[in-house]
């Protein structure tokens, strides 16, 4: 159908979509958006388009997945039917499955866990349109739905992807690169601890590229992060000003 | 010694993970403590008070506290007592023995006929620990079933400012709305007035002051929107 | 945490009801504000969300090719899902579809099937052999009443926003071309719910009264003013002359809906 394009980056250093190696895919990000979930957020990351919800901290159905000491956290990754090209089946795949879980994990870390045992949190993550870097889009948006679930956190999770494309180094990749390229490289961090929380691989770097990926990804984990904190304050923020206008 | 300084302004703001003060400092509400470096861990508004760092959290939960009046319903009839939801993490029990006046006869009484699912109710949080659900108390005046009357639920943390200081802020507006207001510490509020306008009115007052609780000169504001609202409704009432 | 309707609350509703008010101050046969959005999955053939008061359903359509059923050679093929995701509402549980999420969709794909919305005569490739297969996936993101309404709206508009690829055959193979066609309608049917609550009919039930109603009637209206499809839905009864009443009613606000929506 769509022919391979010949070189992912060219001469000038431009991609496929226009942007340069070490550019961000523009990210817009809204807290609250769900009316029945405790804490919601939703996320456009490129052409990615995410929703996540939050509910509990409650009691766990059946109660023995539930844990004496602390709190469990449970994630599920989803994608709608028609978020990708080729319509998928809504019945859960293996790779969602495993996104499920390493998703889970990049969110625990973040979590008073211990304070509230016997408990657990539900964390969806709904995927309306994919195009590469869906997994980090889903860690940003479901780290605010926790927080806006009113849930005591460490930090806020971000996250971002780096990768090769060609022979080059680049920053957050969309779809075709992430399928046509050399290495992907999707990372999870909470900034003000220095804490990585998710890290994968596929593909093959040098020992060099593979820490310019990470130190590039860590970067456009910290340009996200500020747009999280923006996205919090805003729907907070707005009473207080309305209020202090009187 | 050099006093270390915080780095955010009275009442500002802030995120989970953000850095509010380094050094001398002890962690207080909603904060933690991490080797010497004390961060938010919910959002809300940050504030100091004699080297303890505070966050006043603008979206909690409710965690029960032995005392505590609360407000639930009745989810499940068991064997021995009732399961009470009562808006928190943990499911809340209410003994049967607590309720009923004499010994519980399991052949003989039939609870439902007492409290059935979908029954509301104003109890005591008798205990609570980590390793248990808490157990309520409806032994003593004023708790009980609840019959009539409006639910509102405002986040648990914005009930002192609904109480006010000294009870001030909810005499008034019971006074002005004529109604009867139970306030329950999980952020569940019954509001009992002679008529459905008197109930409204009084919820939004309660709104009003969720939203702006932050805010300074709120009693003399809320005290005047009432007497706005009740002035136009004398004006509606004579055309 | 239990979305139990409280008893002082579920006599509330009766008592305002019974007053010819409902809760949120609107008359027995109002609907709640809705808004229609066309187009906001570009990856998707059509897409289009509705806001029914509070209740958010999204639609996708995926158009791609397939064979077609042995007894109509020369049709395209219409399949409808439905998926109540656990976001939506602290009751929906992730999983398989259920008995609700399974009804919604069969409710939603016999008024789109019966109204002949999708002039499947149109989507054949080569007879017998390949035909283009519509799917509709209904993605529910906020419950909070009259799924079905909401659904079935979405699902039409999301249809009328559907752009199919342009293809040829060559060498019994299906190419594809650039540029697209709209896809090939014949109906817009509206569906229209009423619930009932004592002995009073009310339309656009929403949550809190969905769990005090008995039952509720789901009739699909088509462009003509026809009924092409209809569900009786809980476990009360409605008697004969509740059936033709709420029939009545259903015309009455399918034309109002109709002319809201500018179909």
């Amino acid at each position: 159908m769509n022919e391979k394009p010949e070189k992912l980056i060219d001469k000038k250093g431009i991609r496929l979509d226009g942007r340069k190696a070490d550019e961000l895919r523009p990210v817009k990000l809204e807290v609250g958006v769900l009316a029945n979930a405790d804490g919601s957020a939703y996320i456009e990351h490129g052409k990615n388009k995410i929703l996540a919800g939050v509910f509990g901290p409650r009691e766990m159905h059946p109660k023995h997945l539930s844990l004496p000491d602390r709190m469990v956290i449970r994630c599920r990754y989803h994608m709608a039917p028609f978020s990708v090209q080729e319509r998928k089946s809504p019945a859960p795949s293996r790779r969602e499955v495993e996104l499920s879980k390493v998703i889970r994990e990049s969110l625990e870390p973040s979590v008073f866990l211990e304070l509230y045992p016997r408990t657990g949190i539900d964390v969806f993550i709904e995927v309306l349109q994919a195009d590469g870097g869906t997994r980090c889009a889903s860690i940003t948006a479901a780290s605010l739905a926790i927080a806006d679930a009113g849930i005591p956190m460490r930090d806020l999770v971000v996250a971002c992807a780096a990768g090769k494309i060609d022979d080059t180094v680049v920053l957050d990749l969309f779809d075709a690169e992430d399928k046509l390229g050399a290495a992907d490289v999707p990372l999870a961090i909470m900034p003000n601890l220095n804490a990585v929380t998710l890290l994968q691989m596929d593909g093959i770097l040098t020992p060099e590229e593979f820490e310019t990926a990470v130190n590039m990804a860590t970067e456009g984990c910290k340009k996200i992060y500020a747009l999280q904190k923006e996205a919090l304050k805003t729907k907070y923020m707005i009473t207080k000003e309305e209020a202090e206008e009187e | 010694m050099k006093v270390m300084p915080t780095f955010f302004e009275k009442k500002q703001l802030v995120t989970p993970g953000e850095l509010l003060a380094e050094g001398d400092y002890m962690a207080g509400e909603n904060t933690y403590l991490e080797e010497k470096k004390v961060y938010a861990a919910r959002v809300g508004l940050a504030d100091v008070d004699n080297k303890k760092v505070n966050v006043v959290a603008l979206r909690a939960f409710y965690i029960p506290k032995m005392g505590d009046i609360v407000i639930g319903t009745i989810t499940e009839v068991g064997f021995n007592g009732w399961s009470v939801d009562i808006k928190a993490p943990y499911t809340a029990l209410l003994r049967a023995s607590d309720v009923l006046s004499r010994p519980f006869k399991p052949q003989n009484d039939e609870l439902s006929q007492v409290l059935n699912a979908g029954d509301l109710i104003v109890a005591k949080i008798a205990s609570y620990d980590r390793a248990h659900d808490p157990q309520l108390t409806v032994g003593e005046p004023g708790l009980g079933k609840i019959t009539r009357g409006q639910l509102m639920r405002v986040t648990p943390t914005k009930i002192p400012r609904v109480i006010g200081r000294k009870g001030s802020m909810i005499s008034m507006i019971k006074q002005e709305t004529s109604c009867q207001i139970i306030l329950g510490l999980n952020g569940v509020i019954l509001v009992t007035g002679k008529t459905p306008e008197d109930e409204e009115l009084a919820m939004t007052a309660i709104r009003k002051i969720e939203e702006e609780s932050h805010t300074s000169g709120l009693t003399d504001r809320i005290t005047q929107l009432l007497k706005e609202e009740k002035t136009k409704r004398e004006e509606n009432k004579v055309e | 945490m239990s979305s139990l309707v409280t008893r002082v609350r579920f006599k509330q509703i009766e008592q305002m009801i019974e007053k010819g008010k409902r809760l949120d101050g609107r008359g027995l046969a109002d609907y709640r504000e809705i808004k229609v959005e066309q187009g906001l999955i570009e990856r998707a053939e059509g897409s289009a969300r509705v806001l029914l008061g509070k209740t958010e359903v999204l639609v996708g359509i995926k158009v791609e090719t397939g064979t077609p059923f042995p007894d109509t050679p020369n049709e395209g093929v219409q399949t409808v899902n439905a998926e109540l995701v656990p976001l939506a509402s602290a009751s929906f549980e992730p999983g398989p579809p259920d008995e609700n999420s399974i009804e919604l969709a069969r409710i939603v794909d016999r008024g789109i099937r019966e109204s002949k919305a999708i002039d499947t005569g149109k989507l054949c490739i080569e007879p017998g052999k390949k035909v283009f297969v519509v799917f509709v996936d209904v993605y529910v993101l906020n419950h909070d009443g009259n799924l079905i309404d909401a659904s079935a709206i979405a699902a039409v508009s999301a249809l009328m926003n559907t752009k199919m690829p342009n293809y040829e055959i060559e060498d019994g193979e299906v190419k594809i071309k650039t540029g697209y066609t709209p896809l090939p309608m014949k109906n817009h049917p509206i569906t229209v719910t009423i619930g009932k609550i004592g002995s009073n009919l009310i339309v656009d039930p929403w949550l809190e009264e969905e769990q005090v109603m008995d039952s509720r009637i789901s009739m699909a209206i088509n462009d003509d003013g026809n009924i092409c499809a209809m569900q009786k839905g809980g476990s009360g009864y409605f008697t004969p002359q509740q059936v033709l009443e709420a029939s009545k009613l259903v015309q009455e606000k399918a034309a109002e809906l109709r002319k809201k929506l500018g179909w």
